[in-house]
């Protein structure tokens, strides 16, 4: 058997990378442990949020598959962060279980030079550093040019339930055992991650009336750009809030050595942002309460989803502390929380491409790079797969920046800072986030979508016409002058704004932050696309701020155009610190920008590195 | 920097003893082969050591070698001092000795900037060093030592935690948009907090350019129109004879430039040339030029003669100087009154005679009152103390203040931050730290967050 590109796991990563693959002519072959579970949600049943929401819609700029999977399989939808502003609003989604990857299977199974395979794979086939395929468990070799590892939580997964600790993957699925061991002989660096995930509840065994109704918003949303919003408002599920009490937090303080983690029996480093119902009850003593979420999971089945309450409690605290809570007194537990320890490969031994700088032509993405999340791991996987086939054409790879995409953000921060725990996309770790909003991905990516092939003719036309129709808009708003009539003056008056007294253009009205640009209507009928009516009024209204961003960002683009060269011995380099030394040699980052950006490099260090390259320079 | 410097480190001239530095990988070795004593190769390190300097077998002088291995120096390279017999003579000759041997000379203050560029000192402190090393006053002096010690980058650091916390506040506002737990950034929460971040900047700003008052001197002017007195008075406070004082109208062409030093307060004088209107070219020039200055100067003294009327240059020289530092001094006060002063009521003034110059004395106290300088006498000496760290400061000021204008004219919070931060980056810039992890690890630190 052989084939171009090789995924291995079927996650949301290996999804995006087998499919990007495929769709560029490579033939392609995903194994995963169990085909029914691929493009699985086995923690939170919901896709997107801020920073992540942005995430969803920059896969489907470029031409990737998670936005329209879950548009087609959203049980309700919400706009976040509608009051702080453009650049950090969100959509995000309550995604159902089963018909998330019932879809991601059908759509996996349509594609063209793309096959399934159920099998767990044992190791690597590496000849002279360079990938050549894939052994199997039962000991079948597949050949193939390029390997992409999205194996998730499975490496040499344990799950720990207070002092219990058993070899297995999430929700009873067979865990890697071999494949860690393997690429740890190959000279990987290998760290101990561990997350958690909450107890699940049956939906008849709560008393709702005890709690406080979350629905969705009332009106529909599409997370891609080429979907009209897939329901109907009104019918969609709502969650519900409740909270921990005194009561709650008395029996976790008291049964605390029984956590695994408390206990001692977890090595792996857990999330920061993500902490269990126990870290965050010891960390916060001064918290009376704290929220809890009651997420649907399907239409299928009635399990609740209690997020805030991840535990490594053992069952029968577990017990205890759900009846403790508003509502959940006769709550019956379906599935109980536990905690989850995996391997992963220390993310610096990658390169901006996530190729691993040891072996060519083999990459990883998702989990096994130490990331946390759905979205994280399906723009990995996609950046994987776009890269291995421009490697295999022979083609430039393909790098974002951290002033291009939130994708750019999270690969830069994975390779130059590594990390320490799970990480996770924050709208805090982009600096430039202003230029990356949610609602401008496509006009930010789809262009490079289209040339790397994953975006069609006909949506590439779409964005073209979308692209000159704003440009229309913005110069019709200029040309079109109100004058200071008694008519102007009182309609300005009643919509709360100040009144003119000399011509005035609508472009320079909408600078006005109080006037929307349903307002200028009044004016003028303007026939444009909605969405089309929000980019200009985003570009007209906060134009000072865009500037300010975008000029910040030609700063940070200085830096990052002083290229270091790929040979450079950091050990020739004199006075600089050992710990950076060692970072830089570990790191080997492409630029003085990427290097400013790794930790344990202080300025003093990069002021020594960029006179040591100018000497280089004009030696030369 | 592969390369080994070497400087004489105290004061050329004739002292007790001179100290010779040589910094760099091959200080030690080259020292030794001009050392007779202990092989110093072999010494430990943060030790002294007593032996001759010799040149081939003549010996030079009689010293005593202090040997500081890397890191913990302050290059953080190999440091040996030489300590040596004053006198220019035997100083230089040991310095030629080791130019001999593949040791270069030092560039000035090169020795700091490795330190800062081997990360021992932050840039704050390099410039400190720098300070130090010119200072011109007692006070001054003071100010640069606090800077040493890192209190100025203390004091940014103070104020950057500031908006880091409220950065980190808002921050956690938008990636967690359900969480009640947090306390949510509104603008009326906002505001104050950014203004009393801002006051405490411009407190800082304003006590740090009385601070560079203190390192780099008032620079005054002395301005009137022709032969009223100017030079004297310059002269007066100069104790010198450099500008020509003469009764003939428009001999001060140029500016003269002198520096006393006042209360340990420097005063650069800058004398001008006669203002009034004139058709020589050249002295043309000096009069465009000394209008010119009122706006370079940190203080301007207008002198006016008692028994000449107000002219319409001295009018318009007082209308040029109502909105800067002035003191008028009104001279030749010992001759019949011709001056009409009803229009000085709101100036600083003091009276002078023309022999004695009595009453310049209260010059002095004038100018101390004028800049708050007695003030500064008991207080901290920790300011901001050069332009550059000045004008950055001023920048994350001037952001702190967009953020506000930007939170009352209702502008969405994800846009306002950007000024926010910007302020936070600005004050980095003045200590040499950029954009970190920090802000995430600020984030995780105080509060709770969870799935």
């Amino acid at each position: 058997m052989k084939y171009e590109v090789i995924v291995v796991g079927g996650g949301h990563a290996g999804c995006e990378a087998a499919l990007a693959t495929a769709r560029l002519g490579h033939s392609t072959l995903l194994v995963t442990s169990n085909i029914q579970n691929v493009a699985d949600m086995p923690c939170n049943p919901s896709i997107g949020g801020p920073a992540k929401g942005i995430i969803v819609r920059e896969i489907d700029a470029l031409g990737g598959e998670m936005a329209n999977n879950i548009d087609h399989s959203s049980l309700q939808m919400k706009m976040l962060n509608t009051k702080k502003g453009p650049a950090v609003q969100a959509l995000r989604a309550q995604g159902d279980k089963i018909t998330y990857p019932q879809q991601m299977l059908k759509t996996l199974s349509q594609q063209q030079n793309l096959e399934l395979k159920e099998a767990m794979v044992k190791t690597l086939v590496v000849e002279n550093y360079k990938i050549n395929g894939v052994v199997l468990e039962d000991g079948t070799e597949i050949q193939g040019k390029s390997v992409i590892l999205t194996t998730g939580t499975y490496l040499n997964a344990m799950i720990l339930v207070g002092d219990q600790k058993k070899s297995s993957g999430p929700h009873e699925e067979k865990p890697s055992k071999y494949l860690s061991n393997h690429l740890s002989q190959l000279g990987f660096k290998i760290i101990r991650l561990k997350t958690g995930t909450p107890p699940r509840i049956a939906k008849d065994s709560i008393d709702f009336s005890k709690t406080q109704l979350e629905p969705g918003d009332d009106r529909a949303y599409a997370f891609s750009f080429d979907n009209e919003p897939q329901y109907v408002p009104k019918d969609q599920l709502p969650c519900y809030l409740v909270y921990s009490n005194e009561q709650t937090h008395k029996i976790i303080k008291e049964h605390l050595q029984e956590s695994s983690m408390y206990g001692g029996y977890v090595e792996g480093i857990g999330p920061r942002y993500c902490p269990s119902i126990e870290d965050k009850v010891v960390r916060f003593q001064d918290k009376e309460r704290h929220q809890l979420f009651l997420e649907p999971e399907s239409i299928y089945y009635d399990d609740i989803y209690l997020q805030g309450f991840s535990t490594s409690m053992p069952h029968y605290v577990q017990e205890q502390m759900v009846h403790s809570l508003k509502g959940l007194e006769h709550a019956v537990i379906k599935k109980y929380a536990y905690a989850i320890e995996y391997d992963a490969i220390d993310p610096l031994q990658l390169k901006p491409t996530l190729e691993t700088k040891l072996i060519e032509n083999l990459y990883t993405a998702g989990q096994i790079n130490g990331t946390s999340g759905y979205e994280e791991a399906a723009c990995q996987g996609l950046m994987a797969g776009i890269n291995a086939s421009l490697k295999l054409r022979k083609k430039e790879p393909f790098i974002l920046k951290r002033n291009e995409a939130y994708i750019g953000v999270l690969i830069d921060d994975l390779i130059t800072k590594g990390v320490k725990d799970p990480y996770r996309l924050l709208t805090s770790r982009a600096e430039y986030r202003l230029l990356l909003r949610h609602d401008n991905a496509d006009l930010r990516l789809r262009e490079y979508g289209y040339q790397i092939g994953l975006i069609d003719e006909n949506r590439y036309q779409k964005l073209k016409a979308k692209k000159e129709a704003i440009e229309n808009l913005l110069e019709k708003l200029k040309h079109i002058k109100i004058t200071p009539t008694q008519e102007v003056n009182d309609y300005l008056n009643s919509i709360s704004t100040a009144i003119i007294k000399d011509g005035t253009t609508l472009y320079q009205l909408l600078k006005r932050p109080e006037i929307t640009f349903d307002q200028l209507q009044h004016f003028h009928l303007f026939e444009e696309e909605q969405e089309v009516k929000e980019q200009v009024e985003i570009n007209i209204k906060y134009e000072g701020y865009i500037k300010k961003a975008q000029k910040e960002a030609e700063k940070m683009l200085q830096l990052e155009n002083k290229k270091i060269p790929e040979y450079i011995d950091y050990d020739k380099i004199p006075n600089l610190a050992s710990e950076a030394r060692q970072k830089l040699q570990q790191v080997k980052p492409m630029s003085i920008g990427q290097a400013t950006r790794i930790s344990g490099v202080n300025p003093a260090d990069i002021s020594v590195l960029m006179v040591y390259l100018k000497r280089m320079e004009s030696n030369e | 920097m592969d390369d080994t410097i070497a400087a004489i480190s105290t004061a050329l001239g004739v002292g007790a003893i001179s100290i010779i530095r040589v910094s760099g990988k091959d200080a030690i070795a080259t020292v030794n082969q001009l050392f007779s004593g202990k092989n110093l190769e072999k010494v430990p390190s943060h030790t002294i050591h007593y032996g001759y300097i010799k040149d081939q077998d003549e010996v030079i002088d009689e010293v005593l070698v202090t040997v500081m291995k890397s890191p913990k120096t302050f290059t953080t390279e190999d440091v040996v001092e030489i300590n040596c017999h004053g006198g220019i003579t035997t100083t230089n000759k040991i310095l030629e000795l080791l130019l001999s041997k593949n040791i270069r000379l030092a560039e000035p203050g090169e020795f700091t900037k490795r330190a800062f560029l081997n990360g021992r000192i932050d840039l704050m402190s390099a410039e400190s060093i720098m300070d130090l090393i010119q200072v011109k006053t007692d006070k001054a002096r003071k100010m640069a030592v606090q800077g040493i010690q890192g209190k100025q980058s203390k004091m940014i650091q103070n104020v950057r935690q500031k908006i880091l916390e409220l950065l980190a506040n808002i921050e956690v506002n938008i990636d967690y948009p359900e969480y009640e737990d947090i306390e949510v950034m509104t603008n009326e929460k906002l505001l104050p907090e950014l203004e009393e971040v801002q006051n405490e900047l411009t407190e800082i700003i304003s006590q740090s350019q009385n601070g560079q008052i203190l390192k780099e001197g008032i620079k005054t002017i002395i301005i009137g129109k022709p032969n009223v007195g100017k030079s004297s008075i310059l002269n007066r406070l100069l104790d010198e004879e450099k500008a020509i004082v003469t009764d003939i109208e428009g001999t001060t062409r140029d500016t003269v430039e002198g520096s006393i030093q006042l209360n340990g307060i420097l005063l650069n004088m800058i004398d001008t040339a006669g203002i009034r209107k004139t058709d020589d070219v050249v002295e043309q020039l000096g009069v465009n030029k000394s209008l010119s200055l009122i706006d370079q100067a940190d203080l301007i003294v207008v002198v006016l003669a008692n028994n000449e009327p107000l002219s319409q240059e001295d009018l318009e020289i007082l209308e040029k100087t109502k909105d800067k530092n002035t003191i008028v001094v009104i001279n030749k006060n010992d001759l019949p009154s011709k001056l009409d002063k009803t229009i000085l009521k709101d100036r600083v003034v003091i009276e002078t005679n023309t022999v004695t110059l009595n009453g310049i004395d209260s010059l002095q106290k004038k100018i101390l009152e004028l800049f708050h300088l007695n003030q500064l006498e008991q207080q901290d000496y920790t300011y901001l103390s050069n332009a550059r760290q000045i004008a950055l400061a001023k920048e994350a000021k001037n952001s702190l203040n967009d953020a506000r204008c930007g939170l009352l004219e209702q502008v969405p919070i994800d846009m306002v931050e950007i000024d926010i931060k910007k302020s936070w980056d600005k004050l980095g810039e003045i200590i040499g730290e950029t954009y970190t992890e920090e802000l995430i690890d600020q984030l995780f630190k105080q509060f709770c967050l969870g799935k």
